[in-house]
């Protein structure tokens, strides 16, 4: 494989189209009045214009509070989509721990300068983005929407 | 008078460059003989930042083994070469703009000599005004006029400026092609404005501002001229006198000099006046403990050592422009970019920004992949070996007028051939089926 073939690999360009959780309405951007057990954060990348603004609502479940939605409007390159769009396909479910866990692995994985074997079993769909890594300009793309989740999830806990 | 024996010392300066002489410029350029992810690199950047002959790098080594020393300070020889170079750097890059060197500003860039002139007049607005400087000064109902095409750096110190005074800022909007709207020029010119700031060439659309027309057009309202020709002095010959602008500002990076010098041109009668932005040592006179007395232009604008071995070099670099001869770069540019623009809008799925083929423009064009992100035309090209800018180039809302928020920009220098452009076209067309996003055929 190319090293722009393991960048751009198939389920990255079919995540960048499909968009999972891009259905954040237009009169949802401002994220005002937002009930306690929702955050939303807007990040932009101002090198290259991606942007994002990612919602995350949460419930209390029997065992603590679990992610029970995530909904994301914004624009970028396929990187960039196609991580929040995997990131989407992810979370719901999953204990706000485990999201916050799950973040930290996927940053350093991100940072590691392709020096890091992604863990399929934890990451899903996200270890396809390992070939990121190698590019340091390109690895705030694949963060934007995470980044966005982390400050999300912030808000509420 | 030595850059005129120079140039006429070069039998070739009237017929146009050939790839044949382009071959052999590309020989002093040693960073362009090299692979890049398997592939000869196709440098097609220039518009950020050019390429440096080897002349160039010598001139600033030979300082530092030679002569470096502080200038205007000291009596020692050294110090006295190293001024002598420094002084000489400065007469040769502002014959090289048109312009006397008691008119040319050592800067650290373009940017650092807007905000120069931005901060200047900021404070010639406050306090008790000397009469010397109230052409200078703003206040609320004046007006500063600024294009929709201008780079952030010839937008932004507008901005602070107007915030600071109380002036308002407006700006001349852009066709959709990407040309100023000289109609909405003619009336948004009027007796309240007392600057206008705009761009000879943008860095976006290539777009050649008409600038001896807009500047008569600011003089007869009174309004002082402030010319961005960060993109016009690499590339084409640049008069500032026959163009009758009051300012002038440029990057040496972009025009074959180092990082960390620029120049900026005023009329010497309106730098005598100005006040001064930054002040400390070598700037001044007499100095007593509460006040101080200041040096004429230019050094009144030097405070604090300056970069003595880039002015150097940028003297180097000028030399090698004009050797070359900057009708002859223009007019082989102009053809690049005609190159350019007409391979890219004959490849589905692309919008080129700014004029169609045929229109002048400068060696550079700036398009829209139309499903691909520019970041990602941008990588493909890369794994091509080739080096293009992506994003927003520093313009914001002249993106947003052309209804997007990133492009792809290629831009061609003295160095380029029509190979590099046509390697470069080749990869384009390659992008779209790369990122499975073929035109779809309606049945
Ligand atoms: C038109 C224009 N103006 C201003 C600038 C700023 O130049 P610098 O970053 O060297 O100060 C640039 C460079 O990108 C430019 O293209």
């Amino acid at each position: 494989m190319s090293a722009l073939d393991s960048l751009y690999q198939q389920i990255i360009l079919e995540q960048s189209k499909a968009r999972h959780g891009a259905d954040l309405a237009n009169d949802q951007l401002q994220g005002q009045h937002l009930p306690p057990n929702v955050g939303q954060c807007h990040q932009l990348n101002p090198v290259c214009g991606d942007e994002i603004t990612l919602r995350l609502e949460t419930e209390d479940g029997g065992a603590g509070r679990t992610v029970s939605g995530i909904h994301w409007a914004g624009d970028g390159c396929a990187i960039s989509m196609a991580s929040a769009s995997i990131l989407s396909e992810l979370v719901v479910g999953l204990g706000v721990e485990e999201v916050t866990g799950l973040i930290g692995n996927f940053r350093t994985l991100m940072r590691s300068r392709g020096k890091l074997e992604a863990d399929e079993e934890i990451l899903g769909d996200a270890a396809a983005l390992s070939g990121v890594s190698k590019y340091p300009a390109r690895v705030k793309c694949a963060m934007l929407a995470w980044v966005a989740a982390e400050d999300a999830l912030n808000q509420i806990t | 008078m030595t850059v005129l024996s120079r140039q006429a010392g070069t039998h070739t300066l009237n017929e146009p460059l050939t790839d044949g002489e382009v071959l052999r410029i590309r020989n002093d350029f040693p960073i362009l003989d090299q692979d890049v992810n398997g592939h000869p690199l196709v440098y097609l950047d220039s518009g950020a930042t050019s390429q440096k002959p080897i002349s160039v790098m010598e001139a600033e080594q030979e300082f530092y083994e030679q002569r470096n020393s502080a200038v205007h300070r000291g009596a020692h020889t050294l110090a006295v070469a190293a001024t002598d170079v420094f002084e000489d750097a400065r007469a040769t890059v502002a014959a090289f703009i048109g312009a006397e060197g008691n008119e040319l500003v050592w800067t650290q860039n373009a940017t650092a000599g807007l905000n120069l002139i931005a901060y200047s007049f900021g404070n010639a607005s406050v306090g008790a005004i000397p009469e010397q400087e109230k052409k200078f000064a703003l206040t609320a109902g004046d007006e500063v006029l600024v294009t929709e095409m201008e780079h952030h750096a010839n937008l932004i110190p507008w901005q602070e400026l107007c915030r600071r005074t109380g002036a308002t800022l407006r700006f001349i909007p852009v066709h959709d092609d990407g040309t100023l709207d000289m109609e909405a020029a003619a009336t948004l010119l009027n007796e309240r404005t007392k600057v206008f700031a705009f761009t000879h060439v943008s860095n976006v659309t290539g777009v050649i501002n008409p600038v001896a027309e807009l500047t008569s057009m600011a003089h007869a309202v009174g309004a002082l001229v402030v010319l961005d020709a960060c993109q016009s002095a690499p590339h084409l010959p640049l008069d500032v006198k026959a163009l009758d602008v009051d300012f002038a500002v440029f990057s040496g990076h972009k025009m074959l000099g180092p990082t960390g010098i620029g120049g900026l041109y005023g009329r010497a009668e309106l730098l005598d006046a100005m006040p001064p932005f930054l002040t400390g040592g070598s700037m001044i006179t007499t100095v007593t403990m509460d006040q101080a007395q200041y040096l004429p232009a230019p050094q009144r604008f030097e405070a604090g050592t300056q970069s003595i071995s880039q002015a150097v070099a940028l003297a180097a670099a000028v030399n090698y422009l004009e050797e070359t001869g900057m009708a002859r770069i223009h007019d082989w540019e102009a053809a690049l970019g005609q190159r350019l623009v007409s391979g890219l809008e004959a490849i589905e799925g692309i919008r080129v920004l700014g004029p169609a083929s045929g229109i002048p423009r400068a060696g550079l064009a700036s398009f829209e992949v139309a499903g691909v992100h520019a970041h990602d035309v941008g990588q493909y090209l890369d794994a091509a070996g080739i080096a293009v800018r992506v994003g927003h180039h520093c313009a914001q809302p002249l993106h947003r007028r052309l209804g997007l928020s990133a492009s792809t920009r290629a831009s061609a220098y003295l160095y380029n051939t029509r190979a590099d452009v046509d390697a470069f076209l080749t990869a384009v067309a390659g992008v779209r089926g790369y990122f499975g996003v073929e035109v779809e055929t309606t049945p």
